[in-house]
C-alpha cells in the first residue's frame, strides 16, 4: 500500500499511528476503546470536558422540539385545548395558519387531483421554511419517527451490535421516483397506506390500530438488520426534505477542525456518517462546512465533540477557527 | 498495487471508470429493483384496499372513490370539525384505506348539519365545496333490504325509519298495500326514493331490529341498477308529447269476449265463467296421479 490513507478512512490502521502519536485518546471513545478492545461509549469525552448539560445541548432541544410539535397535537384531542387540529400532512393552527406536507401534496398532484388553495398555501408555507432553513431539519426536530430511530441506535450502540446490511445510499431517491411513480399509476396516494411517517403520526393523534406493529417493524429492521436503515437509506420522505436542503441557510460547520483527535465519536452518532468527512477531512472541499443535503442539523456532533469542533452556522459563514 | 501504478494514467483512468461504471449498473439495478418492487407492493395493495366495505360510508360531499384516494391526504380536520363525532379515520388493519374518513351508519349517523362542517373543514377538496346544501348530499341510499323481518312487512305499524328520516315523506314513504296473510288489514311499507335520500343513516341506527337493521344504507354502487337507458317508458314518452305516439290502437276481437279488453275477465250480473274442464274420476288401481294422456 503505498498511496497515503486518510486517517479517519481506516480506523485501525490509523488508531495505531495515532496512538502513539497523541496518547491522550480517550478510553471511551470510539477509536479509543477499539484499540483497548473496549466498549466504546461516544460522548464521554465530551460529557468530561463540557458537562452533561452541555453535551446533550442539542440532544435536549431536538427532544423538546419534536415532544413540543406532538403536544400540540395532542392536547386538543386529550384536554380539549384545540391549537393545532389535524396532523402532520395537513393542519390548521388556531383556526388561521394552514399547513400542509408537500410530499403529500406532491403524491397528491401526481395522482392527478390539484388540492384546495388552503392546502395549496399551507404546503407553500412548509416548502419555503425548510428550503430556506434546512430540509431534513423535518426529520430531526420534528418527525415523531426520528424517536424510534434514534432509540434503535442508541440501543444498537449499547448493545454492541454490530454488521447487518444497509440498502444502497441511493435507495431512498429511486423509492421517492417509484413512490410518485405508483401515484400517478395508480391514482391514489398508494404510500400513504403504509408510511410510517405519517402513520405514526396519524396513531399518536387519532388511535394506533396495527400502526404499532408497523412502527415496530421499522424499530426491529433498524436494530437488527440496518443500521439507521430507515431514516438514512430508505424513507422517501427523508429524500424528498433532503433535495430540499441542498440550498438551505443553516449548517453545521467543522470550523475547529485543527483541534479534531480522531476519536471518531461524532462518526458514530451522526444519522448521516458520510456527511461529516467532506467538511471535517477537508475531502473534495476546502471549507469546514456540511453541505450535504442529507445531513439532518441534528446537531448531536456538537454535542459529543470534546474539543468542540463543530458548530451551528449559516452556508455564509465558512470560516475555520 | 504495484501493477496499478506502473500502468499508464490513461489506461488506469479507463478501467477504474468501467469498474466504478459497471458497480453503479450494478447498484442501481438492485436497488431501483427493490425500491420498485416496494412501491409496485404498495400500489397493488392500495389498489386492493381501495374496495371500500358496503358499511362504511363517506362523508358529505365526498368525491366517487377513485377520485378521493387521489385527494384525501389523510389529515383527519373533517373529524375534528364533526360535532357528533361521526366521522372517524381509519386506522390500519380497519377496512376502509388506512387514514381515511368514514362513518358506519349503524354505530353514529350524520346529523346533516346546515353548515357542513366536515366539507369546510377539508383542505385538499377531498370533500367538495361545491356542496352547499346538505340535502344534496349523495353518502349512500337507504335500502329496506329485508322484507322477511321488517316489522312494517310483518303487518305492524314500527315506522320508525320513516319517522326519522330528515327527508321525511320525500326519501321514504309509507306505502299503502293490501295485507294477503289477514285479507283484511293494510301493510305500510317504507318505501326509499333514490330521488331525496342523502344516505345519512338515520333509518338504519334507528331500526328498532336488535343486532343487523332490516333497513341499510349502501353505497349508490351496490343499492342501484343501472338505468336501462334504450327502454322508452311508454307512459313518460305520452306524457311529454302529450299524447300517444303512435296514435289509438285497432282491438283486435276475441271469441266470445268481443265487448271485453283482452284480458278481462270480471263477469257482468247473470254472467256464468267459461266452462272449467270436467273433473276425472281417479285412475282404477289406487294412483291419484294421473296425466289424463292418452294416445
Amino acid at each position: 500500500m503505498s498511496t497515503p490513507r486518510d486517517p479517519a478512512a481506516d480506523p485501525v490502521v490509523s488508531a495505531q499511528s495515532a496512538a502513539s502519536a497523541r496518547p491522550a485518546l480517550p478510553r471511551s471513545s470510539v477509536r479509543g476503546a477499539a484499540q483497548l478492545g473496549l466498549a466504546a461509549r461516544p460522548g464521554a469525552e465530551a460529557v468530561a470536558a463540557k458537562g452533561w448539560l452541555r453535551a446533550h445541548k442539542w440532544l435536549l432541544l431536538r427532544r423538546l422540539s419534536q415532544l413540543g410539535v406532538l403536544a400540540l397535537f395532542l392536547v386538543g384531542p386529550w384536554f380539549g385545548w384545540w391549537i393545532v387540529k389535524g396532523n402532520l400532512t395537513s393542519s390548521l393552527t388556531l383556526g388561521v395558519l394552514p399547513l400542509s406536507d408537500p410530499f403529500v401534496l406532491a403524491q397528491s398532484l401526481a395522482a392527478g387531483h390539484l388540492p384546495y388553495r388552503q392546502a395549496l398555501i399551507g404546503g407553500g408555507i412548509v416548502l419555503a421554511f425548510y428550503l430556506a432553513l434546512g430540509g431534513r431539519l423535518f426529520c430531526s426536530w420534528v418527525c415523531p419517527m426520528n424517536l424510534v430511530t434514534d432509540a434503535a441506535a442508541w440501543l444498537r450502540r449499547r448493545l454492541g451490535l454490530k454488521g447487518g446490511k444497509a440498502p444502497a445510499a441511493a435507495s431512498r431517491y429511486w423509492l421517492l421516483g417509484f413512490v410518485l411513480l405508483a401515484a400517478a399509476l395508480t391514482g391514489s396516494l398508494a404510500w400513504e397506506w403504509l408510511n410510517p411517517v405519517s402513520m405514526l403520526h396519524r396513531a399518536l393523534v387519532f388511535g394506533f390500530g396495527l400502526a404499532w406493529g408497523l412502527v415496530g417493524g421499522v424499530f426491529l429492521y433498524d436494530l437488527l438488520i440496518a443500521p439507521r436503515g430507515w431514516c438514512g437509506h430508505l424513507c422517501p420522505q427523508g429524500a424528498f426534505y433532503g433535495l430540499l436542503g441542498r440550498a438551505s441557510l443553516l449548517g453545521v460547520s467543522a470550523a475547529r477542525r485543527r483541534d479534531c483527535n480522531d476519536c471518531m465519536d461524532c462518526f458514530a452518532v451522526c444519522p448521516e456518517p458520510q456527511v461529516i468527512r467532506p467538511a471535517l477531512k477537508a475531502a473534495g472541499q476546502d471549507h469546514p462546512l456540511i453541505l450535504d443535503g442529507d445531513c439532518t442539523r441534528c446537531g448531536r456532533c456538537i454535542d459529543v465533540c470534546g474539543k468542540s469542533v463543530f458548530r451551528i452556522t449559516t452556508r455564509f459563514n465558512r470560516s475555520e477557527s | 498495487m504495484k501493477d496499478a501504478n506502473d500502468t499508464p494514467a490513461p489506461a488506469r483512468a479507463t478501467t477504474g471508470t468501467r469498474s466504478s461504471r459497471r458497480r453503479f449498473l450494478k447498484e442501481a439495478a438492485g436497488v431501483a429493483g427493490g425500491a420498485g418492487l416496494l412501491a409496485l407492493g404498495a400500489g397493488l395493495y392500495a389498489r386492493q384496499a381501495a374496495a371500500l366495505p358496503a358499511t362504511a360510508l363517506r362523508p358529505p360531499g365526498a368525491l366517487a372513490e377513485g377520485d378521493f384516494l387521489s385527494a384525501c391526504v389523510r389529515c383527519g380536520l373533517c373529524v375534528r370539525d364533526c360535532p357528533y363525532d361521526t366521522l372517524k379515520l381509519a386506522r390500519l388493519g380497519d377496512a376502509p384505506a388506512t387514514g381515511t374518513p368514514y362513518f358506519e351508519a349503524r354505530g353514529v349517523p350524520c346529523e346533516m348539519c346546515e353548515d357542513i362542517p366536515c366539507v369546510v373543514a377539508c383542505p385538499t377538496g377531498a370533500l367538495d365545496r361545491g356542496l352547499t346544501d346538505v340535502t344534496q348530499a349523495r353518502m349512500g341510499l337507504a335500502v329496506l333490504i329485508d322484507h322477511e323481518t321488517c316489522l312494517n312487512f310483518l303487518g305492524l305499524r314500527c315506522d320508525v325509519c320513516y319517522r326519522v328520516c330528515p327527508v321525511i315523506d320525500k326519501a321514504i314513504t309509507l306505502e299503502k298495500s293490501h295485507n294477503p296473510r289477514s285479507d283484511r288489514h293494510a301493510m305500510l311499507l317504507p318505501t326509499v326514493h333514490s330521488d331525496y335520500c342523502t344516505g345519512c343513516g338515520k333509518c338504519e341506527k334507528a331500526c328498532v331490529l336488535p343486532g343487523e337493521a332490516a333497513i341499510k344504507v349502501l353505497p349508490l354502487k351496490l343499492a342501484q341498477g343501472s338505468r336501462a337507458e334504450h327502454y322508452r317508458r311508454g307512459w313518460e314518452e305520452k306524457e311529454a308529447a302529450g299524447g300517444s305516439l303512435i296514435g289509438e290502437q285497432v282491438e283486435l276481437p276475441v271469441r266470445g269476449m268481443e265487448d271485453k279488453a283482452y284480458g278481462d275477465t270480471r263477469l257482468r250480473p247473470g254472467e256464468t265463467p267459461l266452462a272449467q274442464p270436467e273433473a276425472v274420476p281417479a285412475a282404477p288401481g289406487g294412483s291419484s296421479l294421473d296425466s289424463r294422456w292418452k294416445p
